[in-house]
């Protein structure tokens, strides 16, 4: 173990011991030359290990990049991003996916529309309004559905709530209308939980403040507490986003993956997730290629909303 | 609104916004209760031990879904085996190790973006880089492998939270008696964590179990019991998503939906009671 000893010893431990003087380390300067390089070497593996996370997420952006880039090329990005048209097995096909956003966007928002007032009415429900028996109940029920697999949701969307629609609207109830009730109900649990948190961390002696001006509870909530959980309840609303647009089965069990731009709410539609799913099987050459491309889309949209949320806290970190 | 003018009397704005707020956790509540209702009464009729033991025959997939069981166990395991000891050892980095700056918040901020990495780009990007990249073809270990890039965020985050749950003095005592740094984090500070550590896992493994799409890229739907981990098969949401979308056998998608919902329950609920049961004997 003491193999390697003379340019590291000489240089690094001091580094070390200069670390290590905080309040809970020991000085490793009485430590041996052995026991300091076995040390040193497991806070490198560990570093390692740390940094596996980050070339995660290189790793995935350069091999579905390597795989999509070249519908770029092909098509231009203007033309990827801008086009209407999706007709990948035309004589010319064509290879355009904002119809394919727009449908994202619409069965995203309309989930969002749908379950985010009803997740942060159960959140503010949960901790203020509920009593500790009733939240005792309530509380691991909603965590508990959080963790229900996706594919659940889009059995119960497509075999329980599809007929009733199709019933009510006169169709075959595969459309937007089942979708944006899926989604909702999918992120609800995810939303109602983190809003809670940023609720239940206020502290209580700015509750009892309220009170004592002779506020009612309404009151309260409305004016002191959603102001002060603002930023965790949009974080907990943009990772609900960000669960909805990247929500793969659930959405392909309800939306009827039709390659139109659909006509109406109860119409079938196809999306940037559904379209890999549906094509996929089939797909080949260009075709697989610009599936791809889509992945990358799906990618940076994903990072986009993970850096809304790291900037909105910075925000909010600012101001109080 | 609430009484700003003094028009509306104040208690009645209140009455009305606390039945409200009552009307949305009522509604939730009854969403996702008719979820699991509804799942549970369709389902619980085939949950026979010959639906759970045997194998599916015939084209329209009569009989058993063993088969999907065993594929499903297997991949989470070896995603799990795979996982652990990296991202148990990354959280040590993080709580034990790192100095505060920008490395720590680059991890941070790469394991953030990992966890909001939507399934299906995991999907293509495991079959691109395991399935078609690395040779593994549609095999169990390279859908574990893709399953463990799903669970690094979880493992790593919970992980972290348990070794700063672990109270500074345990680790003062282990250094006033002479233990170098790494004796007190295996000896001390991962031993007093890992109930918390165990939490952490059983909830990435209830959500790498009811995974669809990283698997179906990765493992295929090929219906198999794989006993290499370079054979395929078809996990139980992939199969409950199958059977659902061709409609050829609903009754096989209830009971497998049902049996995937026991089982992520079932995990979950352990880690709720690990961690409860670790607070009693805390506190």
């Amino acid at each position: 173990m003491t193999l390697r000893d003379e340019p590291a010893a000489s240089t690094a431990p001091r580094a070390d011991v200069a670390d290590s003087r905080g309040p809970d380390a020991p000085t490793l300067s009485t430590i041996s030359r052995s026991t300091y390089l076995k040390e040193a070497a497991l806070k490198n593996l560990f570093l390692v290990c740390a940094f596996v996370a980050v070339a995660a997420v290189l790793l995935i952006f350069m091999f579905v990049g390597y795989r999509g880039w070249p519908i770029f090329a092909k098509t231009g990005l203007a033309a990827f991003l801008g086009g209407l048209q999706w007709q990948p097995t035309a004589e010319q096909p064509q290879f355009g996916i904002l119809a394919l956003i727009i449908n994202s966007l619409i069965a995203t928002l309309g989930g969002l529309a749908l379950g985010a007032p009803l997740a942060v009415g159960t959140a503010v429900f949960l901790s203020e309004v509920a009593t500790p028996r009733v939240r005792e109940w309530v509380r691991p029920a909603v965590e508990l559905l959080a963790g229900i697999p996706s594919v659940v949701y889009g059995l119960f969307g497509l075999l329980a709530l599809r007929p009733i629609i199709a019933q009510a609207s006169g169709g075959l109830g595969f459309g937007f209308a089942t979708a944006w009730i899926v989604l909702a109900v999918m992120i609800l649990p995810t939303i109602a939980a983190i809003s809670e948190d940023a609720l239940r961390s206020i502290p209580s002696g700015i509750r009892e403040a309220s009170y004592a001006m002779g506020a009612t509870k309404w009151q309260t909530i409305w004016r002191v507490l959603l102001p002060a959980a603002k930023i965790g309840i949009i974080d907990a609303i943009i990772l609900g986003m960000g669960r909805a647009i990247g929500e793969t089965m659930a959405v392909v069990m309800v939306a009827g993956n039709a390659k139109v731009i659909p006509d109406g709410i109860f119409k079938p539609f196809l999306t940037l997730t559904t379209v890999i799913v549906i094509d996929m099987p089939y797909a080949s050459g260009d075709h697989r290629t610009a599936l791809f491309g889509v992945a990358i889309v799906l990618f940076l949209i994903s990072m986009a909303f993970v850096a809304a949320i790291r900037v909105i806290s910075r925000l909010g970190g600012e101001q109080s | 609104m609430s009484g700003r003018r003094g028009v509306i009397d104040k208690r009645v704005t209140n009455a009305a916004a606390l039945a409200v707020i009552w009307v949305c956790a009522l509604t939730t509540v009854a969403f996702l209760g008719s979820l699991l209702l509804y799942v549970v009464i369709n389902g619980i009729r085939e949950l026979t031990p010959a639906f759970i033991f045997t194998w599916p025959h015939g084209v329209n997939m009569e009989g058993g879904i063993w088969p999907t069981i065993q594929s499903t166990i297997y991949v989470t395991v070896l995603a799990m085996v795979i996982v652990t000891p990296v991202a148990v050892l990354a959280a040590v980095y993080l709580a034990e190790y790192a100095v505060q700056g920008r490395l720590v918040r680059t991890i941070r901020f790469a394991a953030d973006s990992l966890a909001a990495v939507p399934s299906i780009v995991m999907g293509l990007f495991g079959m691109a880089l395991f399935v078609e990249g690395m040779g593994l073809q549609f095999s169990t270990l390279a859908g574990a492998l893709a399953l463990s890039f799903l669970m690094l965020p979880i493992v790593m985050r919970t992980t972290e939270e348990a070794i700063r749950a672990v109270p500074k003095y345990i680790r003062w005592g282990s250094y006033g008696l002479g233990a170098s740094k790494w004796q007190t984090v295996s000896r001390i500070v991962l031993p007093a964590a890992s109930p918390r550590i165990l939490t952490g896992l059983l909830l990435a493994m209830g959500r790498a179990a009811g995974e669809t799409a990283v698997v179906i890229y990765t493992m295929g739907t090929m219906i198999a019991a794989p006993v290499s981990p370079l054979d395929p098969g078809r996990t139980m949401p992939v199969h409950v998503m199958l059977m659902a979308m061709e409609g050829i056998n609903l009754k096989a998608a209830y009971g497998t939906a049902l049996l995937l919902v026991i089982m992520v329950l079932a995990f979950n609920l352990t880690a709720r009671y690990i961690v409860r049961r670790n607070r009693r004997m805390q506190g």
